[in-house]
């Protein structure tokens, strides 16, 4: 049995173990509000800072919300942006990479130097900036780590469109009438796939940290609602007597960041992507 | 080699010019209006006239072309403005926070380098040895974990469990140790890995096998060749490091309360101090600029090939 997905993923079993664990997560945070044993907001005073029991498993927090509950709705809040930011990024980027690969000359120039500028600069620090100008709050946040993450996928499709622009099948592909699209599509796409999905499934690991990151600030998801940084930062003013507060939703940060991390890495060793490529 | 700085100084201009132009751009797309989010912050009830009579002062009244000139020389001597707080000038407030800022970022690079060098090298040495593991181990956690939260587990472990040091605050030596550690363990996971790689790729060279067909003993073609030039990408790590270091201030600060200037900027932030928030940004983009043309120089003074062949490329 092992040995069949052992040969079946090409002798990286590691890739396979960090996918299921993922999935998982994916599923629990899909199916939150039918296996979550209530409800995340749902205040019981009465019920406040208990301690593990059949009836909450893990306990409640201060207002007496039950916490397994609070950390499966959280999944969905983590897990979900980082899809959503993946994407749009992912869109942004592939339009604009090919954009200036295609074209060429100043424009070219022009948005390279821009995505220069957008990496010289640490993430959280031009995030914190937007979102200073643009004041708090869970749209601003996205926007502005949306805006800070396409520029690696810009990068690769730029890159890859300009080393291919030149090879005689896209030659061949413009004589026989395929239209600049089509051969983005059929071409180009295919030939960054690989590299996209290493960056991706790392960039996804440090958006999970930064939108905690700035949950943790105060900068992002608002009270009532769940999210495992502003669980953290609850939690730490019961450090003294219920540590545990503060320590679930850090260890199921930290647990999907190793994921994404080490599927990422097996992954550009796999698809033979280097990082300096990156 | 004179030359080489000159042209470097020059190419920094039109950088932070347009670190100015971008973030003088985005107060003014920025649906907060200045004059608003001043009244608010001193507590003021706006009204119309009273906005009205703010919105001149400031000066919104004037074309943007002229609004950004003069933004544009009042930064470049050092006026960023009164804080709509505490109406102090922005500058003297930042000078008097940047100190511990400072403080912390220096233990912590030092700590980091103290520790990461000698990890690096061994980890590439004795490769898959259980030092290996042990240094990849490091580099992965360090990687994966939410600095706030490491922040917290301190405190968790050393104030609360063993009562051993102070929870918050600065002024002791102990109130140091923690802060430094959580900014730590980020930069060491970063560096080792950096110094591993870049080890294990100088001992693959040709001069390393000549070293040693020379009879020179493997530890000094380790420390006397191979470190001189495998440092040099960490020399550059470092550098680009400012970046995650100046982040982690911000969230050590707010975790361990100290007083600097990235918990200022994080204040500034809920209260909508716009010249505070413009300050920060400015500031950030001229450290990296500064960092990244020191960290060249350095390199430059190490691996003087790097002149011949032009812009290095790490």
């Amino acid at each position: 049995m092992m040995k069949k997905i052992r040969q079946n993923t090409n002798g990286s079993s590691l890739i396979v173990v960090c996918l299921v664990l993922l999935s998982l997560f994916f599923l629990i945070a899909l199916l939150a509000p039918w296996i979550a044993p209530y409800d995340p907001v749902k205040v019981d005073l009465l019920n406040k800072l208990a301690d593990p029991s059949t009836q909450h498993w893990l306990g409640t927090d201060h207002l007496g919300r039950d916490n397994l509950s609070r950390l499966i709705y959280g999944a969905r809040i983590s897990l979900g942006f980082a899809v959503l930011i993946f994407l749009s990024a992912l869109l942004i980027g592939v339009l604009v990479g090919c954009i200036s690969g295609y074209a060429g000359g100043w424009l070219d120039t022009v948005l390279m130097r821009m995505c220069d500028g957008i990496m010289a600069f640490p993430n959280l620090i031009l995030v914190l900036g937007i979102v200073g100008i643009f004041g708090p709050g869970l749209m601003q946040i996205l926007l502005a780590l949306m805006l800070v993450q396409w520029v690696y996928y810009a990068r690769i499709c730029r890159n890859m469109v300009i080393s291919l622009k030149e090879r005689s099948f896209i030659a061949a592909a413009k004589i026989s009438g395929s239209s600049s699209w089509a051969i983005i599509r059929r071409h180009i796409i295919p030939n960054v796939q690989h590299p996209i999905v290493v960056i991706g499934t790392l960039e996804m690991g440090w958006a999970i940290m930064d939108i905690s990151a700035l949950s943790f600030l105060g900068l992002g998801i608002q009270p009532p609602n769940a999210e495992w940084g502003s669980m953290i930062h609850e939690g730490t003013a019961y450090i003294r007597s219920q540590p545990e507060l503060m320590i679930y939703p850090g260890v199921l940060i930290m647990l999907v960041v190793i994921l994404f991390n080490l599927l990422g890495e097996a992954l550009s060793e796999r698809y033979g992507v280097s990082k300096r490529e990156l | 080699m004179i030359v080489y700085i000159a042209k470097r100084m020059i190419a920094i201009i039109p950088i932070l010019f347009v670190a100015t132009l971008v973030t003088f751009a985005l107060v003014h797309i920025s649906p907060v209006d200045p004059a608003e989010a001043y009244l608010t912050a001193a507590h003021i009830y706006p009204t119309p006239e009273v906005l009205e009579q703010k919105r001149k002062e400031f000066g919104l009244d004037r074309p943007l072309h002229v609004q950004y000139l003069d933004t544009l020389k009042r930064m470049v001597q050092l006026d960023f403005g009164t804080s709509y707080l505490t109406n102090k000038p922005v500058w003297d407030e930042v000078k008097s926070k940047l100190p511990a800022t400072l403080e912390l970022a220096v233990w912590s690079i030092l700590f980091s380098a103290l520790v990461s060098i000698p990890l690096g090298v061994a980890s590439a040495v004795y490769r898959n040895s259980w030092i290996d593991w042990l240094s990849r181990g490091i580099s992965y956690f360090g990687a994966s974990i939410p600095q706030f939260w490491l922040g917290y587990l301190l405190i968790f472990f050393f104030s609360v469990k063993l009562d051993l040091l102070p929870v918050e605050g600065r002024g002791d030596w102990q109130n140091v140790i923690l802060p430094t550690l959580t900014l730590s363990v980020v930069l060491i996971a970063v560096y080792t890995r950096m110094l591993r790689t870049s080890v294990l790729e100088q001992l693959q060279e040709s001069y390393v096998e000549y070293a040693k067909a020379r009879g020179l003993r493997e530890r000094s073609i380790t420390l006397k060749h191979v470190l001189k030039i495998a440092i040099a990408p960490l020399i550059t790590g470092m550098g680009m490091s400012m970046g995650k270091l100046l982040t982690g201030t911000i969230i050590v600060e707010q975790v361990f309360s100290w007083p600097g200037f990235g918990r200022y900027f994080v204040e500034a932030i809920f209260n909508r101090d716009i010249p505070v928030i413009q300050c920060y940004i400015f500031f950030a983009a001229c450290l990296f600029v500064i960092c990244n043309l020191v960290v060249d120089l350095i390199q430059t003074a190490i691996d003087p090939r790097i002149l011949v062949k032009g812009r290095s490329n790490p």
